[in-house]
């Protein structure tokens, strides 16, 4: 499905990260708010992109569970921004065909009345195509 | 007419291998001036410079041009030879064909031709070079020593050893710097006032040695030899011959609230203070920020109880000025503040402190008389967390440094192991990137605070710190069991980046000394001069290069020392001829020289030209200072009308080479 040597390419460029000015001082993973629900942590994405490890990554669920709240962006001491490698390969899941993380048919059994409508919009900015 | 000599090295097969010497030296027998050529196998060996020497004296050459290695290996050597023989030294010229042609070329062809272009281009500059005397200069033998911590205070001592007088001038209303503040030292633990304050005293003590303390250098002017410096001796309001620093009025001022910056603000002192019981001078000051009296003009306390009549508190600054051969520079560092580090919560928490707050903390003249107590409530803490690299190794320039700090890691495992030899029930743990331990017994040290002491060494950095209720929330990760931590601590002590201290920039300025982006003094040549600034005269001792610790500033204080001691051991500096002077008839009075020059060679002078019809005409021309010129040749670049020119580097000169090489 995915080119293994294209998509760490695309992923680095579509984010604009330069994995390798990472130093592994791992102060993205310990600011990390969702930390616990992540099979593969912040410091993680960087170093499995730069190693050109990004297909578990694909396939795990933990690029849903970023919240994007941009902590490790800006805690990290060497500039990295390990959120938009999240971000990008969140990306490259959802721009195949059918790979939606959230469908309109979804949305009817999840909603909840103090769910503003803002959140629905931005939820299908996040998760599908 | 010139008579030219030229001398073809072989250089063993280092040139003979690519270079056809032999034609090198027939094919410029027919150059212009040139009445002798050969070529020798080593022509910087005794036989070869006899060689030279003989064709000298026999053919009566008025120039001569060795082909050989780069100028910068055997120039000196060459000149020498010369002047042996009875010829100026600036009437040779080296053609570099070793490193510039044999040595990047693998075709003997190419390599002979490029050999005989260099060697004319040689052969035209010596045809318009003319015999230079270098300048002399005289040398105070009075050395001034910027700064004095530990590396000031070691440098004027090694000076002073060696019979030569020296100044130094502090800031602060007392020598020691940062290591006064310290508590133990490592590797060793031996405790930081036993070894400094001794060394104070015997600064103190030497009849070599002034100390200005609470002072300021003002203005700096002058060259290497002769620096006139301006130091301004802040107004301290007490008699400082008089005082006897019994310290009464210390005890009797009625402010109180004044934050102690020696215990780092963690205590108050009072208006009117002496730092440290050990402070030299022992001498109060009052702090004119604070003090009821110079304010107000009601209180008077302080004046009433001394007893030796020391206080004035119509004290004025006092300006001196006075001559000094050399000049070190020893600034030291401050650490970084933590204001942009907002995760760690150093603004919010009492408990949250810098390493430099924990050295006042454990020490025992500190404000908790060395009793680990927590700042907030001055209860014990059972949990300590220490974070390393807090500001060093950080790429975002408006909140830390880019560099590492390099004593961090150190002082790191002192106090974790300080803390676990006096209190066994603390738990303590380091967050740390990595452990950088370098130098002698180092690593020894930090393995000790883990296999001995059972420090927590933890791979990973904290990501926030939150207080909550009378503990600090401390989320981090531990990169080795891919976790993320939650400790529940009760203080936590930031390795807090090092940088230059803040005077640095001014004084580098007065000393037109070079900085690199950090605001470190750079040093002549980072592995081979490291002590000395490439401003002659200037040298560097200490933190204010780059961050190190006490052994390292130590030694560093004694070679700065060293250096200033062969320059007050001479009594007249020999200058370098090939250095730039400015045609006044020429001369726009543009300051575009001026402005270039990076060691403040250049002035203007309003200079009486006779007009040729007899009237005199006032104009402002370029002067240069022979004993600073350093001839770099960048005034004669931005000059616009050509009034500037380099001796020995003539722009006739260059271009006669230029014409050589393209013919």
């Amino acid at each position: 499905m995915h080119n293994k040597d294209n998509v760490t390419e695309r992923v680095l460029r579509i984010s604009g990260v330069n994995a390798r000015r990472c130093m592994k001082c791992g102060k993205c993973s310990a600011s990390c708010p969702s930390y616990d629900e992540m099979e593969y942590h912040p410091h993680q994405f960087v170093y499995m992109v730069e190693s050109g490890d990004v297909e578990p990554l694909l396939n795990s669920r933990s690029i849903y569970k970023c919240l994007t709240c941009f902590a490790c962006v800006d805690r990290c001491p060497r500039g990295v921004e390990p959120v938009k490698l999240v971000e990008a390969i969140r990306l490259e899941v959802i721009r195949e065909q059918g790979a939606n993380h959230l469908r309109a048919d979804d949305v009817p059994a999840k909603i909840d009345e103090d769910v503003p409508q803002q959140l629905l919009v931005s939820a299908f900015r996040k998760y599908a195509k | 007419m010139p008579r030219i000599g030229v001398f073809v090295c072989w250089c063993g097969s280092n040139i003979a291998g690519t270079v056809d010497v032999s034609t090198v030296s027939e094919a410029v027998k027919n150059e212009q001036g040139v009445v002798f050529s050969t070529n020798y196998q080593y022509m910087c060996s005794q036989s070869g410079q006899d060689i030279i020497k003989n064709a000298i004296r026999k053919h009566n050459l008025t120039g001569i041009v060795v082909c050989s290695c780069s100028p910068r290996m055997h120039e000196a050597t060459f000149r020498k030879t010369a002047a042996a023989a009875g010829l100026n030294p600036y009437m040779v010229e080296i053609a570099n064909i070793r490193e510039q042609c044999s040595w990047v070329h693998k075709d003997m062809l190419t390599g002979t031709q490029k050999a005989i272009v260099l060697t004319k281009a040689a052969i035209a500059k010596v045809n318009l070079n003319s015999p230079l005397t270098p300048g002399e200069s005289p040398v105070t033998k009075r050395a001034l020593v910027i700064g004095g911590g530990i590396a000031g205070i070691q440098t004027a001592l090694d000076i002073a050893d060696a019979g030569f007088p020296v100044d130094i001038v502090e800031t602060k209303p007392t020598i020691g710097g940062k290591m006064a503040q310290l508590d133990k030292t490592f590797p060793t633990l031996d405790c930081a006032a036993c070894i400094l304050t001794p060394k104070m005293v015997d600064a103190a003590q030497n009849d070599k040695i002034r100390i200005y303390s609470y002072s300021e250098v003002e203005e700096v002017n002058g060259f290497v030899g002769n620096f006139d410096v301006k130091i301004r001796r802040k107004a301290r309001y007490v008699k400082e011959e008089l005082c006897t620093g019994c310290g009464l009025c210390t005890e009797k001022c009625p402010q109180k609230k004044v934050p102690n910056e020696f215990n780092m603000g963690m205590d108050n002192r009072r208006a009117i203070y002496i730092p440290f019981a050990q402070a030299v001078p022992k001498v109060a000051t009052i702090d004119a920020d604070y003090c009821t009296m110079l304010k107000t003009g009601k209180c008077g306390v302080c004046s009433k109880v001394c007893t030796a009549g020391a206080i004035d508190y119509k004290q004025k600054d006092e300006i001196i000025t006075e001559r000094y051969g050399a000049i070190v520079a020893a600034t030291g560092f401050n650490p970084i503040s933590m204001d942009k580090f907002d995760e760690y919560a150093y603004s919010q928490s009492k408990d949250v402190i810098t390493s430099l707050e924990f050295e006042r903390l454990t020490n025992a003249a500190g404000p908790t008389a060395g009793k680990l107590l927590r700042p907030s409530d001055g209860k014990h803490p059972h949990t300590v967390v220490f974070v390393q690299c807090v500001g060093s190794r950080c790429a975002a320039a408006e909140k830390g440094k880019e560099y590492c700090s390099k004593i961090c890691c150190m002082y790191t495992a002192k106090h974790a192991m300080l803390i676990r030899d006096k209190y066994p029930d603390v738990e303590v743990y380091v967050f740390y990137i990595d452990v950088r331990t370098p130098g002698k017994n180092f690593d020894e040290f930090y393995r000790r605070a883990v296999e001995e002491y059972g420090v927590h060494y933890i791979k990973g950095m904290v990501g926030k710190v939150s207080p909550e209720g009378d503990v600090l929330k401390v989320q981090a990760s531990d990169l080795i069991a891919n976790k993320q931590l939650h400790i529940d601590a009760d203080l936590v002590v930031l390795a807090a980046a090092i940088e230059p201290d803040k005077s640095a920039r001014s004084l580098a300025t007065m000393l037109t000394a070079s900085m690199d982006t950090n605001d470190f003094f750079t040093e002549a040549h980072p592995k081979l001069r490291p002590v000395e600034s490439p401003t002659a005269g200037v040298f560097l001792s200490g933190a204010c290069q780059g961050p190190k610790d006490i052994p390292e500033t130590v030694s560093q204080a004694g070679a700065a020392a060293s250096k200033v001691i062969g320059l007050l051991a001479k009594d007249k500096l020999i200058g370098n001829p090939c250095i730039a002077h400015s045609d006044e008839m020429m001369c726009n009075g543009c300051s575009s020289c001026e402005r270039v020059c990076p060691y403040g060679a250049i002035t203007y002078v309003n200079k009486e030209f006779r007009m040729p019809d007899r009237t005199t005409l006032v104009r402002r021309v370029a002067s240069v200072n022979e004993a600073v010129c350093q001839g770099c040749g960048a005034c004669t670049v931005a000059c616009p009308s050509g009034a500037m020119d380099l001796r020995g580097f003539t722009a006739q000169q260059i271009m006669s080479e230029v014409d050589a090489i393209c013919k």
